[in-house]
């Protein structure tokens, strides 16, 4: 979706601003809010796709007024709302005020180092070969899907190189709205900065992303998807 | 009351915010409205069993003194150290960073990219904040911030600017923005007159920034 976490390309934010010998955490409630969106997310009821587009579905004004805890914690009221854990009555409360539903699994703190260890790897096996390869030049698609998407706005409608091949990965546009995994090729695309920007862009500059092969077609085609 | 555990917790760097977290009491009163909103939601779903306290403490502990970015300093050294181990690390480098014991949540696919005297990386995620967390641990705040999301796909080298990294005029800039699971580590170049150091001393030069690609390494009489 067009919403205010595409922000590659924006103008008006700023310079960067590092902060010198930068704490893992600025308060005690984001220490917790890390912790509690990882142990929530353990349940096993929504996938990273699912917490991605929870984020950026947040209106633009508040995503934008919102540090990224702060956009963590409301999206995880979102996701434990729709998933029927917790009501927006009990968050107002701030307390259960009723039987729950039964999750999946509950992480226990004797699990919490082999589950950060071993992850949750996106890989997984398709039949059939890639449609690309390194070297190929391609063009993503024009595309403003309603839903989840990790095609960002400045790299849409754009010509580049295949770079790399990763395999077959999760499709975050169809998995974060629970219509499945639908494992796809994905690829990291680069572009020229001149392709993306235009001619007063860097000439010494590329920028890659890595596109499933959904989001692409062979430059130079007519239709919009030769399919 | 869930939180009584942590109530001693107090933050060493509240200064850095306005939202100061000074409960020390139960009171929520005393809460910024942030804080208050995490509690609540802790309460919540410890009170009705879907998360363990002792879980959240564990994985607080983990993200602060276990994973962080000397991790990826110890496979940058190796890789300055051991051209083997380098050419493993451009090869397979999520199998190459396993050999350090670093693997798992949000480095299940690692790239490793090489600055050389001809190319300088530079990682971003535009859409969100991913970030290879086992080598890197979490990302500082600005990483996560509008200005960088927005502009360093669209004016790196002003970025590198803004952090005091000024690079030779014609060297190419790649910019990565991990918009997949793909999670990208820089390898900086070795600093110069670093040949007889060992590969602890090496590590000593390599900042988390230079892993981003927003800094450089350490010359060797600046590191501790």
């Amino acid at each position: 979706m067009n919403g205010a976490q595409d922000m590659g390309g924006q103008m008006g934010f700023g310079p960067v601003r590092p902060e010198a010998d930068e704490p893992p955490f600025h308060a005690d409630w984001e220490k917790r809010a890390l912790a509690i969106t990882l142990a929530a997310g353990a349940m096993g009821h929504w996938s990273i796709d699912e917490s991605r587009h929870a984020r950026e579905s947040l209106h633009p004004v508040d995503y934008l007024a919102s540090s990224y805890y702060e956009i963590w914690i409301k999206a995880l009221e979102t996701l434990l709302e729709r998933h029927g854990f917790v009501s927006a009555a009990e968050r107002a409360a701030g307390q259960p005020l009723g039987e729950t539903r039964a999750p999946h699994r509950v992480l226990r703190a004797e699990m919490v180092p082999g589950v950060l260890a071993r992850g949750a790897p996106a890989t997984r096996e398709k039949p059939g070969a890639p449609r690309f390869k390194a070297g190929d030049r391609v063009r993503t698609k024009v595309m403003h899907p309603a839903g989840h998407t990790r095609l960002p706005r400045y790299a849409r409608g754009k010509s580049g190189t295949i770079a790399l091949l990763h395999g077959a990965h999760v499709f975050p546009d169809t998995h974060a709205h629970s219509r499945g995994e639908a494992p796809d090729w994905l690829y990291t695309v680069t572009f020229s900065a001149r392709d993306l920007w235009g001619d007063s862009a860097d000439p010494t500059v590329t920028v890659s992303i890595d596109a499933w092969e959904a989001y692409l077609e062979p430059e130079g085609s007519v239709d919009a998807d030769p399919a | 009351m869930a939180h009584g555990d942590h109530d001693h917790h107090h933050d060493d760097h509240d200064h850095h915010h306005h939202d100061h977290d000074h409960d020390h009491e139960h009171g929520h009163s005393h809460l910024s409205p942030m804080a208050a909103r995490v509690r609540a939601l802790e309460t919540i779903l410890v009170g009705k069993g879907l998360v363990d306290p002792a879980a959240l403490d564990a994985i607080i502990e983990t993200y602060e003194t276990k994973i962080g970015p000397r991790n990826g300093a110890r496979v940058v050294a190796r890789a300055w150290a051991d051209p083997a181990f380098a050419a493993r690390l451009k090869t397979d480098a999520t199998a190459a960073i396993a050999e350090l014991g670093f693997t798992g949540r949000q480095g299940e696919h690692m790239v490793a990219v090489f600055n050389d005297a001809a190319t300088h990386h530079m990682v971003v995620c535009t859409l969100c904040s991913c970030y290879p967390w086992p080598v890197l641990g979490l990302p500082p705040v600005w990483y996560k911030s509008a200005p960088y999301r927005s502009r360093a796909v669209l004016d790196p080298r002003g970025v590198l600017g803004e952090f005091g990294v000024t690079l030779p005029e014609g060297k190419q800039i790649r910019v990565w923005d991990s918009t997949a699971e793909t999670r990208y580590l820089v390898v900086p170049e070795r600093p110069p007159g670093t040949e007889a150091l060992s590969e602890d001393a090496l590590a000593n030069l390599v900042t988390r920034d230079s892993m981003i690609g927003t800094g450089l390494p350490l010359a060797p009489e600046k590191a501790a």
